[in-house]
């Protein structure tokens, strides 16, 4: 084998322009591939890790039937007592939970005392709720943002603060109408304007969950959803698979679920963009195959046609047609190798570059996000297998004919 | 045991829908340690009857046995085999490996085809080296070197393996008159040292006169068979 490598070798040295050239445009899809895996990589795990780690943790537990009426925030389907006992339970068992957080949400009228609208709001224990969300406490653009928020004050949305004119320590009213349809009204001190973010959630007030228990007049301990973070959000479907077992299959009385699991991806339309992310790697993953593939084949015909009474010579003393079929497939799996080298090399360069430079960008009304690309292992070992592949994949059909060449025809040919 | 027995060969060819007999009915016995050419007229069928004893082309008829072996019966692998082991070829444009130097084109057949280990190797090349007076040329591409080096080179070539046959086209076709006389010497040279056969198919007056048989070919049909080197 050695041999065949040497031979294969020197015969890519003696066409070395051609070598150039080829190994040039398989750089240039490998560049192209990885530079667009770690920024759109990174766009997306960015995004993800501002939905999950704001607003929504990477999972949500619901009473069934909670989320296809969310858009109502309806408060005769929170989880209450035997049913919040079990799910902490199945919570406080498994090892990947890192932490979890009940809220309670509602819709409000929201009063400066002059001016009156509507509010959703998410009820939440601060203390929970900065564990589970930890970037929470980073969309507080005004205001004190430690330790969230205490009993009687409420984090406003930007939007209401602006449009209502409020500020920093004003006193307002939340009027909500509780599960029996009587109205209660309740003050609230401004602790903090929170950022609005795109997404479900990203646009309510905060107050304390005991607030919400006496605006609400609740009687015993209950919520709307519980939001879960995992230490890890690879473990996310595994983690999703154990509560679905655990809690999809508990029955109620009326022999229907009690319970339903969500990850992020179906609570959030942003998992539709990564979705988007994700297919447009695969076209560029599809283009680079097509670039490889065709420049390979293409440069092995040539090297075949041009090489017709040397592989003539070769057979008539004695090369098997097998050996002649490795020598060209070695010499398309060296061009594969070597394009994908140097095209690894440069993309590590340029993320590296690209790290350095501390490029930032705006999405939506995020402003001065930091473009930090990165790549894994996998991924450039997954991108150089596929390239080796396709070019040894490429060179078989030139390889193939070179090899069943009649040494005659070959050794005739001028 | 003869080194090439041919009894009643032929070969014909398609040409379009018509059938051309390359070969009609020859039939002949080649020895050990022979120096034969083969001579006739363009498109007398001599390179056709090369052909099909170096195992390239098989026969449509008749049998032809080379160092003992039926070659009809074997496919196109176990024909490759069979020439790697036994048979060399000096062909007229030389046909040596551009990217491989002189040491390594007659290494070719040890390492590519035999599978010699590599100190055994180097040895032998070096001794076909020094029977073909390239001892010292052994680093340089074929390229850096003359015609008559490079058809000194490919006898190297044909006979590292110690072929019982080498099979020669038209090998000093491409030389100049001083180069073939002493390509021809070289290859009796070591016909005598390694009792191997060579077969030719020529026009050379030069390499006519050296061989000791003679096959006349006319039309695909062997005319005669002349003894000596006075054949003009």
């Amino acid at each position: 084998m050695f041999n065949i490598f040497k031979l294969a070798l020197r015969n890519l040295r003696r066409y070395m322009r051609r070598t150039l050239l080829t190994s040039s445009l398989i750089t240039l899809g490998v560049v192209a591939v990885l530079l667009f895996i770690s920024v759109a990589g990174s766009f997306k795990s960015m995004m993800i890790g501002q939905i999950t780690d704001s607003m929504l943790g990477h999972l949500q537990i619901h009473r069934k039937g909670y989320l296809a009426a969310v858009d109502s925030l309806p408060l005769d389907r929170n989880l209450k007592g035997k049913q919040l006992q079990l799910i902490k339970e199945a919570l406080d068992q498994d090892e990947n939970v890192e932490a979890y957080s009940m809220r309670i949400k509602l819709g409000a009228m929201f009063s400066n005392y002059t001016e009156t609208t509507n509010i959703r709001v998410n009820a939440v224990n601060p203390e929970q709720e900065m564990k589970t969300v930890p970037m929470l406490a980073d969309r507080i653009i005004k205001g004190n943002k430690e330790g969230l928020l205490e009993k009687g004050e409420i984090l406003v949305p930007e939007l209401i603060a602006k449009g209502l004119k409020v500020k920093l320590n004003d006193t307002i009213v939340l009027v909500a109408t509780n599960k029996d349809g009587s109205v209660n009204g309740q003050p609230f001190v401004i602790r903090g304007v929170l950022e609005g973010i795109s997404g479900p959630g990203g646009r309510d007030g905060v107050i304390h969950i005991e607030d919400a228990r006496s605006l609400l007049r609740t009687e015993g301990k209950e919520v709307s959803e519980i939001a879960i973070r995992l230490k890890d959000i690879k473990t996310m479907d595994g983690v999703f698979a154990g509560l679905q077992q655990k809690l999809g299959s508990l029955k109620n009385k009326m022999d229907k679920p009690i319970f339903e699991v969500h990850t992020w991806k179906k609570l959030s339309p942003f998992f539709n963009i990564a979705r988007m992310i994700d297919l447009m790697t695969l076209f560029i993953k599809i283009m680079l195959v097509a670039i490889v593939l065709v420049s390979i084949m293409n440069v092995m015909i040539m090297a075949v046609y041009e090489r017709i009474n040397e592989i003539g010579t070769i057979a008539a003393i004695g090369t098997v047609p097998g050996k002649i079929l490795s020598l060209f497939v070695m010499e398309g799996f060296l061009l594969g190798c070597l394009g994908t080298l140097i095209g690894v090399v440069i993309s590590l360069v340029t993320i590296a570059v690209l790290n350095a430079s501390q490029i930032s960008f705006d999405f939506g009304r995020q402003k001065g996000l930091l473009l930090s690309p990165t790549i894994g292992v996998t991924e450039v070992v997954t991108i150089s297998a596929i390239v080796i592949a396709i070019a040894v994949l490429a060179s078989l059909q030139p390889a193939w004919k070179a090899a069943r060449m009649d040494p005659i025809t070959a050794l005739r040919h001028v | 045991m003869p080194v090439v027995v041919a009894k009643q060969l032929e070969k014909t060819y398609m040409a379009g829908d018509i059938a051309v007999k390359a070969i009609q009915k020859v039939s002949f016995t080649i020895e050990p340690s022979s120096f034969v050419a083969f001579v006739g007229p363009s498109g007398s069928g001599k390179s056709t009857l090369l052909n099909m004893i170096g195992c390239l082309d098989p026969p449509t008829a008749g049998t032809l046995e080379v160092i003992g072996q039926d070659i009809s019966s074997l496919n196109r692998a176990q024909a490759a085999r069979f020439r790697g082991e036994h048979i060399g070829f000096v062909f007229q444009d030389f046909n040596l490996i551009p990217v491989l130097t002189v040491f390594e084109n007659i290494e070719y057949p040890l390492q590519m085809v035999q599978n010699w280990p590599k100190e055994k190797r180097t040895i032998r090349v070096q001794e076909m080296l020094k029977a073909v007076g390239m001892a010292d040329q052994g680093h340089k591409f074929p390229s850096q070197i003359s015609g008559g080096q490079k058809q000194r080179v490919a006898v190297a070539r044909a006979l590292v393996t110690s072929a019982s046959l080498v099979l020669a086209d038209e090998p000093t076709a491409n030389l100049d008159h001083k180069t073939a006389n002493h390509i021809i010497a070289l290859m009796k040279e070591m016909r005598d040292e390694f009792g191997t056969s060579f077969i030719f198919s020529t026009h050379d007056p030069k390499v006519v006169n050296n061989a000791e048989t003679i096959f006349t070919l006319e039309d695909g049909q062997l005319l005669q068979e002349d003894s000596g080197g006075n054949h003009v």
